[in-house]
């Protein structure tokens, strides 16, 4: 069978959609583990080539998974607006792709397509477009989102602090959070990552976190990333959560393998929206990542990335407050090298903000990877630049509980003195406050855990 | 004048001190000098690194320059020669070609070689109560560091109770899993794995053993058992084979490893 694309020839090699999609894809070893990647860089074109001449229709009724057995494809498909997607079902891929970059797109007009698109579109669209292309339709893109702090807006860049330790132990927890906070940092969010998984931990964890925000009266937000479920009864005991938080995949059996559905993530919603200490209305943090699937394997025989951008289809479903991919956390077997981890980050978060979820990243690396702290500032500076909402930063870029490299607290004020953004508006004025802020530049006084004693 | 801290491998000096000793921007003055100290000294983490305007204090960034530096010699150098005569391992290999290859294609490093397949079974004792296995994994540094002390120990605390143990092997470019074609192969009651764990910032010596009963090809993670952390800042290898040993026993008794043996026992994913 030869699919169907309206560039002459291109259709006759390849048998299905899910096959053009997959070998259109950039290099990634993930591709290749999961034996989907194209043999070639002649083939790899030859799939661009069949993919630019695909209509938008093709896309949408040829979903990557079935919908009688993907409830991720229903959600995705059931999320569609009908007129929208009506006028423009007969573009081409690359007609989508010359729509994004044309002089006269912003914010506006893609506003006004986005309502039509499914990921498959989305994630066709991406394999067609450069690393530049990328970054400047990004930034074409304004996803603003409010939790108690307004994170996304034009002009600003803000970061989630990351205070993990390898015991749980609140006391340096806080003390990681009052770095942080020196730094400027911490305007998205206070997230901890448990290393232990239970309601007793995490309770703690929002406690001292929750308590911390009140003594000072930072405008910010705390969320313990432990598992959906165990957020959620640590919440119904009382535990003070501005945020819950949960991993996802971009396939049915890939959140079975998280220990979610969309019933359950339903549920989490609407605990979030009547319990948390938050004032809203985004509630929800969801972190993603290319590969997670096949890690757990459940890929169904689709590329990563084309799963990636499902998994932004689900978290549009509860109008969440962050989402981020953790682009380079899952090792050399899914993005090899700098190079990879760079354009599959450049991916996601172009991908997460034409789905209109406010996107940030961790950009982020393993030792066992081929990268360097080096790699991930490129990527920091490329992704300030295309606008991604905010970034993940740890002490000194050493995450010594999850034993991975990150950004580092001294790349916010690097980073908004590069591309002159402010932190989030009232998070700036409580650093002005505190005399840590002016001018945007950290004042002298900054980069001092101790002030905070 | 520098401060030794680069050179330092167990993690960065509070820096606050050079505000006494060095040029620019040193006229910040760290609001509380002694909190600072006790608050970068009871934690792991870099903290109170300082920064040199919105930069990283110098030594701060060499000193993790150069725990990353060996991290990444740890995942890219391989286990000596005479780590394997000495230890009287019989020296195999993977499907996998080289290093690149092996950080690529987990697949790879869980299957055997056709000519070490051969030698496995030509060398190595047929149906042992418990194989063991050594393999590089992610960290040789892990593998040099801790196999000589904590191999010993399992062969004559299993001798000790009248467990049979098989001919222990080497696996060049191994994955875990490895351990379930060679188990499987020799036709071993219960085979466990000594590997080199991904090496973070902190230390690069970590190792991890897992322990399977009735090893088969695609035998699930979930029924394997682990100990990890393997090192002398973490379980240190002469506590670590005494529990392995309690360990190996509990399997054979119970004929069973992973939640199979202990419902709490969780898989470790990112392996």
């Amino acid at each position: 069978m030869a699919i169907k694309t309206t560039t002459p020839d291109a259709g006759d090699r390849f048998d299905s959609v899910v096959e053009v999609l997959a070998k259109a894809n950039e290099p990634k070893t993930g591709d290749e583990l999961a034996g989907v990647a194209a043999d070639s860089d002649a083939e790899r074109v030859a799939a661009k080539r069949a993919l630019a001449g695909m209509r938008l229709e093709t896309l949408r009724e040829n979903p990557a998974v079935p919908a009688d057995e993907d409830e991720v494809t229903r959600v995705i498909q059931e999320a569609v607006r009908e007129p929208i997607y009506d006028e423009i079902r007969e573009w081409t891929v690359a007609d989508l792709r010359e729509y994004l970059v044309a002089t006269d797109t912003g914010e506006r007009e893609i506003a006004a397509i986005r309502p039509g698109l499914t990921s498959e579109m989305i994630a066709a669209v991406t394999k067609l477009m450069s690393n530049l292309d990328l970054a400047l339709v990004t930034s074409r893109m304004e996803v603003p989102a409010r939790c108690n702090t307004t994170v996304g807006e034009r002009g600003t860049l803000s970061f989630r602090l990351q205070p993990n330790d390898p015991a749980d132990d609140v006391a340096n927890i806080v003390d990681a959070t009052r770095e942080g906070l020196s730094y400027g940092v911490g305007d998205a969010v206070i997230g901890v990552n448990p290393v232990q998984d239970g309601v007793e931990t995490t309770t703690r964890i929002l406690e001292a976190t929750h308590g911390f925000i009140e003594e000072w009266d930072v405008p910010t937000q705390n969320c313990c990333l432990a598992h959906v479920t165990t957020q959620m009864d640590a919440i119904r005991e009382g535990a003070p959560a501005d945020l819950v938080f949960q991993s996802l995949a971009g396939t049915e059996a890939g959140n079975d393998e998280f220990g979610v559905d969309v019933a359950l993530l339903d549920e989490a919603h609407e605990l979030a929206r009547r319990r948390c200490t938050s004032s809203g209305p985004n509630v929800l943090y969801f972190e993603t990542g290319q590969g997670a699937e096949l890690s757990g394997d459940a890929h169904e025989g689709v590329d990563q990335l084309t799963l990636e951008a499902r998994c932004y289809g689900l978290a549009k479903r509860y109008d969440p407050f962050l989402v981020n991919t953790v682009v380079g956390f899952i090792g050399p077997e899914y993005l090899y090298d700098g190079r990879q981890v760079i354009r599959a980050g450049l991916e996601d978060v172009f991908m997460g903000q034409l789905h209109g979820i406010p996107m940030g990243i961790d950009a982020c690396y393993t030792n066992h990877m081929q990268a360097d702290q080096n790699d991930i500032e490129n990527l920091a500076v490329l992704l300030a630049a295309a606008g991604a909402n905010y970034f993940i930063t740890v002490p000194m870029g050493d995450d010594v509980m999850l034993n991975y490299q990150s950004n580092s607290y001294h790349d916010a004020p690097a980073l908004r003195e590069l591309f002159d953004r402010d932190p989030a508006p009232a998070f700036r004025e409580w650093l002005e406050e505190m005399d840590l802020w002016r001018d945007g530049r950290l004042t002298d006084r900054a980069g001092d855990p101790t002030i905070f004693t | 004048m520098a401060s030794d801290s680069g050179a330092d491998a167990d993690g960065p000096e509070p820096t606050a001190d050079r505000d006494a000793e060095s040029d620019v921007e040193t006229d910040r003055a760290i609001a509380d000098e002694e909190a600072l100290r006790r608050i970068a000294d009871r934690t792991p983490t870099r903290l109170g690194v300082g920064r040199a305007g919105p930069r990283p204090a110098t030594d701060s960034l060499l000193a993790f320059r150069a725990d990353h530096a060996v991290a990444r010699d740890a995942v890219r150098s391989r286990v000596g020669d005479e780590l394997l005569a000495d230890l009287d391992l019989v020296a195999l290999r993977t499907k996998v070609d080289d290093a690149d290859q092996y950080l690529a294609r987990p697949d790879l490093g869980r299957e055997l070689d056709a000519a070490s397949r051969e030698r496995l079974l030509e060398k190595c004792d047929l149906e042992p109560a418990v194989q063991l296995v050594v393999s590089d994994g992610l960290s040789s540094t892990a593998v040099e560091a801790n196999v000589p002390e904590l191999l010993p120990i399992l062969r004559d605390g299993l001798a000790e109770r009248g467990i049979s143990v098989g001919t222990p092997v080497f696996v060049e470019f191994g994955r875990v899993d490895v351990m379930d074609a060679i188990g499987e192969e020799l036709g071993a009651d219960c085979c466990v794995i000594l590997i080199g764990e991904r090496p973070g910032l902190g230390s690069a010596e970590s190792l991890s053993a897992y322990l399977v009963y009735g090893p088969e090809r695609g035998t699930a993670t979930s029924r394997k058992s682990v100990v990890s952390n393997v090192h002398d800042g973490g379980l240190p290898p002469v506590e670590a084979g005494a529990e392995l040993v309690d360990l190996i026993a509990e399997t054979l008794a119970a004929e069973a490893s992973g939640i199979d043996l202990r419902e709490d026992d969780r898989a470790f994913r990112e392996s």
